[in-house]
């Protein structure tokens, strides 16, 4: 007879492919058992480690009231109740898509054009990835991706496709721009190892590094993916908070201004509205591909994660009204840059050095200074010392698959601004009292400073350091970002 | 372009959607029946959709204006729900949706919110619950006929590979344990491991609800061969006549062994009427089953607008329970309609009490008992008599003539004017040996190429 348990189950279902165990979750664990409240609980941790975009709310919020036949539930819109609720075409409803499209097209500018006939729905931004990596890719191939990176594409493109990510190296003296060199060095190691590439994932503008690409760096991307004959996925899911200089260019821009640059079947584009309108809870992920068997594979594989049509309904109203668009993405972009400026500020005034970045919910910041060890071991102790005495949730570079330690993601957007106010005020405490220590330990005894081999004194200390590896409870209370 | 360009999956038939039954569907799109505007049009009865008691969820949305003003003792709540993405789903959603489906199971059953998974329809769900319990290769095996979809939802992505156990018209297509047996020797001899069994209760195309006995036959074969069970009940609501549904989670109370591999998959589209929406759900006893179902769910969680409007409306109980008793109320008008009318055309439909359609048995309109047969009246019925019902063989059928025929997603009136077209059709051709000559609606005789089109590979909607 059959034991009860893991053996009559899949590997995917069983193994860790869904990357929970990681220290991008631990710390959202411990927001969870400790959360920051600022009247019920003072103390508690501030949650960092969450890119979502709650500047602009209230603004919909607005909208949605002064709107209700966007509803289908209202007395105003209910006469589409039957409708909408029974309609469950995968082609979506045909406004939505235009709107979509319409949307794409001005928080890109004007500078792009996009056909709501390529507009593909799928499960939020998540369930695109994973759909375009079971279009373009068997099991076992590759794509590459440049570090640091986004964490849950480990899990959105990997998990169930059985498709691998290899990394293009990026270094902080290069700015972490994506070089030539490593590009076709990250390759040639794939071509080597026997692994075939199949494409080039990118997150533009850039999550964890909130900086836009430059021009140059899209065209050697997009020639390189035409040259070798291999995709080029661009997640442009923050497109939309580009809150300054230099301007954002899609790769969009790249195709239209030169079609020869590249077989536009090796294009395509995700993305999805929880970042620039704020709103995850919606599921809304798009793919948007210039390869037609794409947008018809990827339009069947929507069957597995379409929006749902009351939210089509909503948003293609919504996002249909063209002055209320300009209007949100102008105050959003003027919300993030204030908010943006205020925290790097107040990390400039404690000597924390941010990427100078002009996009994206978060800052990408150096904690070197910080580091007893320069190394990985050496941020995940700083990290659980950020986490557990200064209760702030922020994400180790390490968790970004960042080679070099030290670098820390830090979300601003998903708080207000009084707790902002308390974040930095905490960091600042930290910091002048790691300056402190570190100027104290200095005088008294050189040895315990900086040195790669120096180890904590206690071996307790090293224990209560190491990240906790658990099977999560509920990592994802929040967000999967 | 080189298909080496794209995976394995894209370029390959595994979605099912490329087959000759897509046929009918562009028929339908090309020439749509409507009353007014088109009423030569093709009415479609191949699309198993819900659509007759919408007027008593536009009531309870018009009396309650704060779930769907987004609103929660009179304060806007856009803001919480759009930042709601925490895929355990919102919690009085599961309770109200657990409390449901108890309801529409004569709470015989009661279900646990912890134990729900959300998922984008019942399409993701059966797709979720495959990838977690087989490995590409493996195998389920599934009674026949069964629900074309499924080739798509169980298959495709995941790499499994789906084994007949074929039921007959002699016992009304019933499962039996020599069928079950013989799939299982089927499987080994195709060197496929079998990882469990997936049905569908009540039975899409049949809409009939599984007896007692075969259920009893289900679980003791699972139980033998230390396979899962997957029970797909998205029409538990739609049982409208004796006998009573009887749920899996209910048959395997007491029994020993079986919990931790009998999974129930559920959805709102087919009860409710509601597809739009993507609410879909597993159920499961297997706590591992559940935690990594919950972790792929993030592929496609329910949107939260829609979790909040829905918790709302089966939230109340007074509404739950006569909207149970009203719908099942008229999809047996319905269906007895449909049933009456067909045999007055000499047609008879399998014995059915639940779902939204008829399985017909148009056997002795075959001009030739063959696949072949079939899909010439399969032709015949889409061109010349102007409906668009499937043909047995895409729900993979093993005996030709049957055809599934959906009643519920059109008007009365609707429905007694496809009755009228088939009688107009039967009496036209009674006595005649060749079906579709003179004396039938069209002038012209069908296209050859539409007689050679390939037979095997079809499939179609629920």
């Amino acid at each position: 007879m059959g034991i009860p348990g893991d053996e009559i189950l899949s590997r995917v279902a069983t193994g860790d492919g869904h990357g929970e165990n990681t220290s991008y979750f631990d710390g959202w664990k411990a927001y969870d058992n400790d959360p920051f409240h600022p009247i019920h609980n003072p103390n508690g941790v501030i949650q960092m480690g969450l890119a979502e975009n709650q500047l602009c709310l209230e603004l919909m919020q607005d909208w949605i009231t002064k709107n209700p036949q966007a509803s289908i539930c209202t007395k105003e819109g209910v006469s589409e109740f039957k409708a909408i609720a029974n309609f469950q075409d995968y082609h979506g409803l045909p406004d939505f898509r235009k709107a979509i499209a319409k949307f794409m097209e001005k928080a890109r500018g004007g500078r792009a054009r996009f056909d709501p006939e390529r507009i593909v729905m799928s499960g939020g931004a998540t369930g695109a990835q994973e759909t375009i990596a079971f279009c373009l890719a068997n099991p076992g191939d590759a794509f590459l991706i440049p570090t640091p990176y986004y964490p849950a594409f480990d899990r959105d493109f990997r998990w169930r496709t059985g498709v691998q990510l290899l990394p293009i190296r990026c270094h902080s003296h290069d700015n972490f721009k994506i070089t030539e060199a490593e590009l076709a060095a990250a390759y040639r190691k794939a071509s080597d190892s026997k692994i075939r590439v199949k494409g080039i994932l990118i997150t533009n503008p850039s999550n964890p590094l909130g900086t836009t690409m430059d021009r140059e760096t899209l065209r050697t991307l997009v020639r390189f993916a035409n040259e070798e004959r291999i995709h080029l996925v661009c997640d442009e899911i923050f497109s939309g908070t580009v809150f300054d200089g230099p301007e954002f260019v899609s790769v969009a821009e790249i195709l239209q201004e030169d079609p020869s640059i590249c077989d536009g079947d090796l294009i395509h584009i995700v993305y999805s509205l929880s970042k620039d309108l704020g709103v995850p809870g919606f599921r809304v992920g798009i793919i948007y591909s210039y390869n037609d068997a794409v947008v018809s594979c990827a339009r069947r594989m929507s069957s597995f994660g379409l929006v749902s049509t009351q939210t089509q309904r909503l948003l293609a109203s919504m996002l249909g009204d063209d002055d209320f668009t300009t209007d949100l993405l102008a105050e959003s972009r003027r919300r993030l840059l204030h908010r943006h400026r205020a925290f790097t500020a107040g990390l400039e005034g404690v000597g924390i050095r941010c990427l100078k970045s002009n996009a994206g919910l978060f800052c990408w910041m150096s904690l070197k200074p910080l580091l007893k060890d320069a190394t990985a071991e050496g941020e995940v102790k700083l990290w659980r010392v950020i986490v557990d005495e200064v209760k702030l949730n922020i994400s180790p570079g390490s968790s970004f698959h960042c080679t070099e330690p030290g670098w820390f993601r830090a979300c601003f957007a998903n708080m207000d601004e009084e707790t902002m106010e308390t974040a930095l005020r905490r960091i600042r405490t930290f910091v002048r009292r790691a300056n402190e220590a570190a100027t104290a330990a200095k005088t008294k005894k050189r040895w315990d400073t900086a040195l790669r081999l120096s180890l904590p004194r206690r071996l307790e200390e090293l224990t209560v350091l190491t990240p906790r590896l658990m099977s999560p409870r509920s990592p994802l209370v929040q967000a999967a970002t | 372009m080189p298909q080496q360009l794209l995976s394995r999956k894209a370029a390959c038939n595994t979605h099912g959607q490329d087959s000759s039954y897509f046929l009918g569907w562009q028929e339908y799109e090309k020439n749509p029946y409507d009353p007014k505007t088109n009423p030569t049009g093709i009415i479609q009865m191949g699309l198993a959709e819900n659509q007759l008691s919408f007027d008593l969820i536009e009531s309870w949305l018009e009396s309650h204006p704060d779930a769907t003003g987004l609103r929660r003792d009179g304060v806007l709540v856009f803001r919480e729900l759009g930042l709601f993405q925490d895929y355990h789903g919102l919690p009085e959603f599961k309770k109200a949706l657990a409390d449901f489906m108890g309801e529409s199971r004569p709470n015989t059953v009661k279900f646990d919110p912890h134990k729900l998974v959300l998922t984008a329809g019942a399409t993701s769900a059966n797709e979720t619950l495959i990838f977690c319990l087989a490995e590409p290769g493996e195998a389920f095996l599934l009674p026949t006929p069964y629900y074309p979809g499924f080739d798509r939802d169980l298959k495709w992505r995941t790499g499994a590979e789906i084994v007949p156990v074929r039921c007959s018209s002699s016992n009304g297509f019933r499962i039996t344990k020599a069928a079950l047996e013989k799939a299982h020797r089927r499987a080994r001899k195709l060197h496929l491991r079998v990882k469990g069994v997936l049905m569908t209760n009540p039975s899409n195309p049949l809409g009939t609800t599984m007896t007692r006995v075969e259920l009893d036959t289900l679980i003791d074969f699972v139980v033998a061969k230390d396979i899962h069970l997957i029970s797909d009940e998205v029409y538990s609501g739609t049982n409208f006549d004796s006998p009573g549904f009887i749920s899996v989670m209910e048959a395997i109370q007491g029994r020993k062994n079986v919990a931790h591999r009998v999974h129930l998959v559920y959805s709102l589209s087919k009860d409710l009427g509601l597809p739009g929406f993507r609410v879909g759900a597993i159920y499961s006893n297997n706590e591992t089953v559940v935690a990594a179902a919950t972790k792929m769910s993030s592929f496609g969680l329910v949107s939260s607008q829609t979790q909040y409007l829905l918790s709302a409306l089966l939230s109340d109980k007074e509404f739950r329970r006569s909207y149970i008793v009203e719908n099942r109320r008229r999809i047996k008008e319905r269906h007895d309609l449909l049933v009456r009318g067909l045999e007055r055309t000499g047609i008879s439909c399998l014995n059915s009490n639940a779902g939204l359609f008829c399985w017909v048995d148009m056997r002795h309109l075959l001009k030739s008992n063959t696949f072949d047969g079939e899909m010439e009246l399969w032709k015949t019925m889409v061109y010349q008599v102007g409906l668009n019902i499937s043909p047995g063989s895409s729900c993979h059928c093993d005996e030709p003539g049957w055809f599934r025929v959906c009643f519920a997603n059109m008007s009365a009136e609707t429905l007694e004017l496809a009755i009228q077209r088939l009688d107009d059709f039967v009496v036209s051709c009674h006595g005649h040996k060749v079906i579709c000559n003179s004396g039938c609606r069209m002038q012209s005789c069908m296209p050859k190429w539409i007689l050679t089109l390939p037979s095997s590979d079809r499939m179609l909607e629920r």
